[in-house]
């Protein structure tokens, strides 16, 4: 790679307690990029992205984050970088002006009621500017964060699950705007639950229980996953989901509304079951090119959760 | 993956299980008729699960679980064993201006009454002026110059006993137990010639209340009040605000920013030094109208003791602050600060009066230092000299709370 990594670090690691939520982990982002960020619940994206951004030290591992060490800099990387939270994290009880004038003080902005009223503009919410941030629907909610951590031009924007709860059509303005940002040479860093946002991304990394399963370019994960994958139709798809199960060569079976997502690595068994249950002529077969979903699906099921046997999460924080 | 965009569903352990599982559907249909009879009825096993899921949440809230066992018993050691009415064992400083038998006989039986605990003498009445002033003695007795001759030559002279009455309780017991001592010392030492049998006592004591002459209660009462009304207000208000800011996640974008940690700290904690210091105003004008306090002491001495006290208990409501995981918490820490303040601080209960372990403890309560403080100035005539003492213990407990606090909150979330 010859472009510049905005993000490079080696072997990330975070332990709270005995738990490892992040596991010798590994990223290189180049600049302007959109990269994914995959991975169930607890899987430990939340605590990679406030390693990257300075507000964890990491227990294990280094490298950069804009050209700053991660471990003695982060005071340095704060200046540079957006990080919207997973949770609405501005004030409620502020009104939406009063927020961005807080966070513009915060980073020493210059011009700043100019700066403010701007983004006020922009976001369209010049007129409403004295209501409380708390009265905001969701969507408007996540508008207004992504305008506050973009109120002081970071080079990286650290996006953790910024569309959760938003509806349609906010998402994918929401995305919009993504793309016009990396357009204009901003790395983009967004974790998601989504597919269909995933498939936006320009590389994606999938972590499931602190470990790194694969990363790539979004084009190429599939393949190097490498799944057979057979689309099925036809009447009673439940009882056929069950039997499927236990055909040799078979290793995962979706369901994605009226159809059935078969899949499997070793193609000659899969191919020639699929073959065999083709000849009951009960269902439409049709090969299908295997997409991200199945992809995921497959790395999920081959994860194991080390969290699975612990205590409660009493003392986590 | 449950929330993802189209509807998925892959096949798992758990979907095999519920087919089979469709099977015995039937079962358990009739199963639900038969219960439908009695939906309306109260059920011991919805009522059950609700108990058992309240138990497990008590036991996961550590700190709720401790403050329900923690509280009652400290309540019952503190009332039990600290507390006490009659206190006993008072500083009391003596000034000999005789050293006859007799003087003696009164100072032994004074000591074995057990209410008085001679530390040493003084010399002087400005002496020990002073030493009642700055609260190093409870009492101090004056023995006159030729007290044993003045009595054989039946002149009746007068022990001067000069209590400390800013706190009435502290020195009622004491001072009515006196007549009794007097009369086992005259007893026990004048006999022969010089015993009177039933005429006048050949000697009086006169019990002098400095300070507070009518032993008003509310005279001791509202000074300290100030110490209070500071300690709860000052630790839960600074408490609950730096943890709300946690609780509602904004603590995470905050600490996002450039922002340094002294920045939050000090930004956060100096609107509360202005509330403390409207409370101090209102307070000073209500003891002076309402109750009729008197203000004898120096205004110096005051501000500089209700500041050092404002900010120790900032300072202590920063460190409940890293330590509680939401508002309820941080209330409940708080109401724990102060329930020493009240009743090991001197401001409830005389504080010579408590036993040494509770001493020991009290003297790690900002209020009981502030107490003396303001005693000292509002009611003893104080200056900066008669408080100086308090005012070091008092920075002494801020740089320990606040590198405790320090230490706790750091700039991350690990």
């Amino acid at each position: 790679m010859n472009e510049v990594l905005v993000i490079d670090v080696k072997g990330l690691t975070k332990r709270f307690g005995e738990r490892t939520v992040v596991d010798h982990f590994d990223i290189r982002v180049p600049k302007g990029a959109i990269y994914g960020f995959l991975g169930p619940n607890g899987s430990g994206k939340t605590t990679t992205i406030r390693m990257l951004c300075g507000l964890l030290t990491p227990d294990e591992g280094d490298g950069t984050c804009l050209g700053f060490d991660v471990r003695r800099q982060a005071d340095r990387i704060k200046e540079e970088v957006g990080y919207m939270t997973q949770k609405f994290s501005y004030y409620e009880d502020l009104t939406i002006r009063e927020n961005l004038d807080f966070v513009a003080r915060m980073y020493r902005l210059s011009k700043r009621k100019q700066r403010v009223d701007q983004a006020l503009e922009e976001l369209g919410l010049a007129d409403r500017s004295k209501q409380l941030a708390g009265s905001l629907s969701g969507g408007w909610k996540q508008r207004l964060a992504l305008a506050a951590c973009l109120l002081h031009e970071p080079q990286l924007l650290l996006l953790d699950e910024p569309t959760a709860g938003v509806d349609p059509k906010a998402r994918r303005d929401f995305w919009d705007e993504i793309r016009r940002l990396s357009a204009r040479g901003v790395t983009v860093l967004v974790s998601t639950h989504y597919m269909d946002e995933a498939v936006q991304c320009d590389f994606i990394t999938y972590i499931a229980y602190g470990k790194k399963l694969i990363d790539g370019r979004s084009s190429e994960i599939p393949a190097m996953v490498g799944l057979e994958t057979w689309r099925v139709e036809g009447p009673d798809l439940a009882a056929l989901e069950v039997r499927l199960k236990t055909e040799p060569g078979v290793e995962q079976v979706a369901r994605f509304g009226a159809v059935l997502h078969i899949s499997g690595t070793n193609k000659p068994l899969l191919n020639e079951t699929v073959e065999r249950l083709k000849a009951e002529g009960t269902h439409r077969w049709s090969l299908q090119v295997a997409g991200l979903e199945e992809a995921f699906i497959y790395l999920m099921a081959g994860a194991r959760d080390n969290f699975a046997t612990d205590t409660p999460p009493e003392i986590a924080a | 993956m449950s929330d993802t965009g189209t509807t998925e569903r892959s096949v798992t352990k758990a979907d095999v299980l519920r087919a089979r599982a469709m099977a015995a559907g039937e079962a358990r249909r009739a199963e639900r008729e038969a219960s439908k009879a009695k939906s309306g009825r109260f059920s011991f096993r919805r009522f059950g699960a609700v108990l058992y899921k309240e138990f497990i949440q008590m036991r996961r809230d550590r700190i709720t679980f401790g403050m329900m066992i923690g509280l009652p018993l400290v309540q019952l050691f503190l009332f039990g064993f600290a507390i006490n009415a009659d206190p006993r064992h008072l500083p009391t400083l003596v000034e000999m201006g005789d050293n006859g038998p007799l003087s003696r006989a009164v100072i032994a039986g004074m000591e074995q009454s057990g209410y008085f605990d001679f530390r040493g003498q003084v010399m002087g009445s400005a002496a020990g002026e002073e030493a009642l002033r700055r609260g190093e003695a409870n009492f101090v007795v004056v023995i006159p110059q030729d007290f044993e001759r003045d009595v054989v030559r039946g002149r009746a002279p007068e022990i001067l006993i000069a209590a400390d009455a800013s706190d009435p309780s502290a020195v009622g017991g004491a001072a009515a137990a006196l007549a009794g001592i007097v009369n086992v010392a005259i007893r026990e030492t004048l006999t022969g010639p010089l015993a009177t049998a039933s005429g006048a006592p050949p000697f009086s004591v006169a019990v002098h209340r400095e300070y507070n002459p009518e032993g008003k209660t509310s005279t001791n009462i509202v000074p300290g009040l100030l110490a209070i009304i500071l300690s709860m207000t000052m630790v839960m208000i600074t408490a609950v605000a730096i943890v709300k800011e946690s609780e509602r996640g904004t603590m995470e974008m905050l600490i996002a920013t450039p922002v340094r940690p002294f920045e939050v700290m000090l930004g956060k904690i100096l609107p509360y030094v202005f509330v403390g210091y409207v409370q101090t105003l209102v307070f000073v004008l209500a003891s002076r109208a309402i109750f009729g306090v008197p203000f004898e002491g120096s205004w110096g001495a005051f501000f500089l003791g209700f500041n050092l006290f404002i900010v120790v208990n900032l300072a202590l409501g920063f460190l409940i602050s890293t330590a509680a995981r939401n508002q309820m918490q941080a209330m409940q820490l708080s109401f724990f600060t102060i329930l020493p303040s009240i009743l090991l601080s001197g401001f409830m209960f005389p504080f010579a009066g408590m036993p040494g372990w509770a001493q020991f403890i009290g003297q790690a309560v900002p209020a009981t230092h502030f107490l003396r403080v303001i005693r000292a100035v509002m009611l003893k005539g104080g200056d900066i000299a008669d408080v100086a003492a308090e005012c070091g213990a008092l920075v002494i407990i801020l740089v320990v709370i606040s590198a405790a606090a320090m230490h706790r909150y750091r700039q991350t979330l690990d």
